[in-house]
């Protein structure tokens, strides 16, 4: 039989070197994506000396930013970073991880697609939207209901004492987990999604109910790729710049309220870059910078690994 | 990219796009009366004046042909262009500090082109008149001394005025800015303790107070919160119509920023005014004198390295302090007095190529 030209091998390599120069282009862009990791970060240490240089290990524990006599210690702004998102995590996640079990397991299709799509597009809204939404409706919002009733039930707690300013912490952490629910929701769903039928089947054949089936037999088989997805949420809120520096009150102390304004370490560099016109200032921006780098790399290679490990790797391991 | 900082790098890659910009734009369609070729100018710097300078750049270049790329970067990425030589003139609402100069390859000149003023709003729906404020009270309430509304001290300035029981909350810039160095210049002027204990800078370590970002951000914070106390540019406060406080001035009076009442404080400082013009004007004398005014500026090399675009930059310089002022009221500016203009017209008189003065006046 002859094949029509157009589907015959054109002969002008061997598919021996095709093979070769394939696999060189795949290994160089992809050896390209780590050196741009690598380089990011060496850039990032290299403009922080200074700074490090200067303050040494301090720099990481003290709690004072005052460019006009150069003095910088970046707690604050790491303590507003972990709390709001892990507030993000708390509140958002179990929010998330009821709409895909929901999405995938018990929505009939009418309600699976629009409801899908527009999760995803949650995701796509620009982060600055999500901020002056926040400043404008959410933080009124909270000042004058949800923060008042918080500190009527649960006053008796220093997280929910002091004033409500309407920003702070817990606005911050409220508006992350707004933002981090679509990527928590879309990426679980989809693991969810991806543990075998035959799972199920046995689950149900042996008489179990459908919370019964979720709950031990896809739950647990989904388990590393819903965690991965929990941390590329938690990748998203370490992150996030513009939202959360409109809502959380940009004051660099650690309050002992939730209501209390704070700051994070994405914050203040956005905040202060522009117009840092001091060597030092600039040094201590990149600084936290690099900080802020070494917090996000490792919890987004982790997300990898295990969303990794569910989609592709052995099912239903553990 | 061996020790280029990813700004310089930035800063190459920005101008890269302008050269290229330039050169993919029609070369000046020409216009009757109009020199073909004229130059085309780079500048980066203040946010702040850039609605005005947008303004004059448009209306100069129907003129002149010479046509003006501004980029409106803030006042800190325009001095670190002019100092990197990147662009062919910087701009910036404070002076450059001795430090910073002494880093430039050559003479840099601080032309004045406007006055701007800031204005410090407040949320106190129910009070009936304008709030006035002295100096002292305004730095006590953002030093955190005064913390309620119904303060004596408050109260002693503002007889009839139903000031209500609540705390002041305190809303300060979070991001960097000209406005933030402004007020705190005004504050370290007039208060010995917040000189000591915060200064002035773009940002400050500030005592009490929530951060806002931008303008915006303070304002629509003002706006919600009862209670609130913020400070912004005039043109916001006017935009988004917020009560704004009378403040006392160094005569003993309480005026409001109105156009006439900046250009007044300019006046004042005029004959203490030193002939580089590197200098700032809060809390000058005059009765009429609004205390928070500040120049902002367009700063130049003194010896330019292309006559073709020093000349055409000195005109430039020269038409801002003339025809230009006509342009600013509208905008919410306040144009330079006549004694500022002429001594700014002495220092653009001094732009010179190779030691030769570049314009014929």
């Amino acid at each position: 039989m002859t094949l029509p030209a157009t589907l015959r091998r054109p002969r002008r390599l061997s598919s021996r070197t095709e093979d070769l120069i394939f696999k060189g282009t795949v290994a160089f862009l992809g050896l390209g994506v780590l050196g741009l990791a690598v380089g990011i970060g060496l850039s990032l240490a290299g403009e922080a000396g200074p700074a490090l240089g200067r303050f040494g290990p301090g720099f990481f524990a003290r709690s004072v930013w005052d460019p006009v006599r150069e003095d910088f210690g970046v707690l604050p702004h790491i303590y507003g970073t972990l709390v709001t998102s892990l507030l993000a995590l708390l509140l958002g996640g179990p929010v998330a991880l009821g709409t895909a079990v929901f999405l995938a397991e018990f929505a009939p299709g009418w309600v699976r697609n629009p409801v899908s799509y527009l999760v995803e597009l949650l995701a796509a809204v620009p982060s600055v939207v999500y901020g002056l939404w926040g400043l404008f409706v959410l933080a009124p919002l909270l000042r004058t209901t949800v923060q008042p009733a918080l500190g009527n039930w649960l006053g008796f707690l220093p997280l929910f004492q002091g004033p409500y300013y309407g920003v702070g912490i817990f606005t911050g952490g409220l508006i992350l987990a707004i933002m981090v629910i679509p990527t928590m929701a879309a990426v679980s769903r989809d693991v969810i999604r991806a543990v075998p039928d035959d799972q199920r089947e046995a689950m149900l054949a042996l008489g179990a109910t459908r919370w019964e089936t979720v709950r031990y037999a896809v739950l647990p088989a989904a388990r590393s790729g819903i965690v991965g997805a929990v941390l590329l949420g938690l990748g998203r809120a370490l992150g996030e710049t513009m939202a959360v520096t409109m809502v959380i009150g940009n004051r660099p102390e650690i309050p002992a309220s939730l209501f209390g304004p704070g700051y994070t370490m994405a914050a203040v560099i956005a905040n202060e870059f522009a117009e840092a016109t001091s060597d030092l200032h600039l040094s201590a921006l990149f600084a936290v910078g690099f900080g802020l780098f070494v917090l996000t790399l490792p919890v987004n290679i982790a997300a990898r690994v295990l969303v990794w490990r569910v989609a592709w790797g052995p099912v239903g391991g553990e | 990219m061996g020790n280029l900082g990813p700004l310089k790098f930035l800063a190459l890659a920005l101008s890269l796009l302008g050269v290229a910009a330039a050169a993919c734009a029609p070369a000046g369609a020409p216009r009757p009366g109009v020199p073909a070729g004229a130059p085309t100018l780079t500048g980066a710097g203040a946010t702040f004046p850039y609605p005005l300078y947008a303004k004059w750049f448009d209306v100069y270049a129907q003129k002149t042909g010479v046509r003006i790329n501004y980029q409106s970067i803030g006042s800190g990425g325009g001095i670190r262009q002019l100092l990197e030589g990147t662009v062919d003139f910087g701009a910036s609402d404070a002076p450059m500090t001795d430090d910073q100069l002494a880093r430039a390859s050559g003479k840099i000149l601080h032309i004045p082109t406007v006055l701007g003023a800031v204005v410090v709003v407040y949320n106190l729906p129910e009070l009936g008149a304008a709030l006035k404020l002295s100096p002292e009270t305004l730095a006590a309430i953002y030093l955190g001394q005064v913390s309620r509304w119904n303060d004596p001290r408050i109260a002693a300035e503002n007889p009839g005025l139903r000031l209500p029981d609540i705390p002041i909350a305190v809303v300060h810039r979070s991001d960097s800015s000209g406005t933030t160095h402004v007020f705190t210049d005004y504050l370290s002027a007039v208060s010995p303790v917040w000189k000591e204990r915060v200064g002035r800078g773009t940002s400050v370590s500030w005592p009490v107070g929530l951060g806002a970002k931008g303008n915006e951000g303070v304002t629509g914070q003002v706006k919600q919160t009862p209670g609130a106390v913020g400070y912004v540019e005039l043109a916001y406060a006017l935009q988004n119509r917020l009560p704004y406080a009378l403040l006392r001035n160094r005569a003993g009076n309480y005026v409001g920023p109105t156009l006439e009442n900046i250009t007044a404080a300019a006046a004042g400082a005029a004959p203490t005014l030193p002939e580089d013009l590197r200098v700032s004007i809060v809390d000058a004398p005059g009765p009429n004198s609004y205390p928070i005014s500040a120049f902002t500026y367009i700063l130049v090399y003194q010896e330019q390295r292309d006559p073709l675009k020093g000349r055409a930059l000195a005109e430039f310089l020269w038409w801002a302090l003339d025809e230009g002022q006509a342009y600013a009221p509208e905008l919410h500016y306040a144009p330079l007095p006549e004694e500022v203009r002429a001594k700014a017209r002495t220092l653009v008189k001094t732009i010179s190529y190779q030691g030769k003065p570049l314009l014929e006046k």
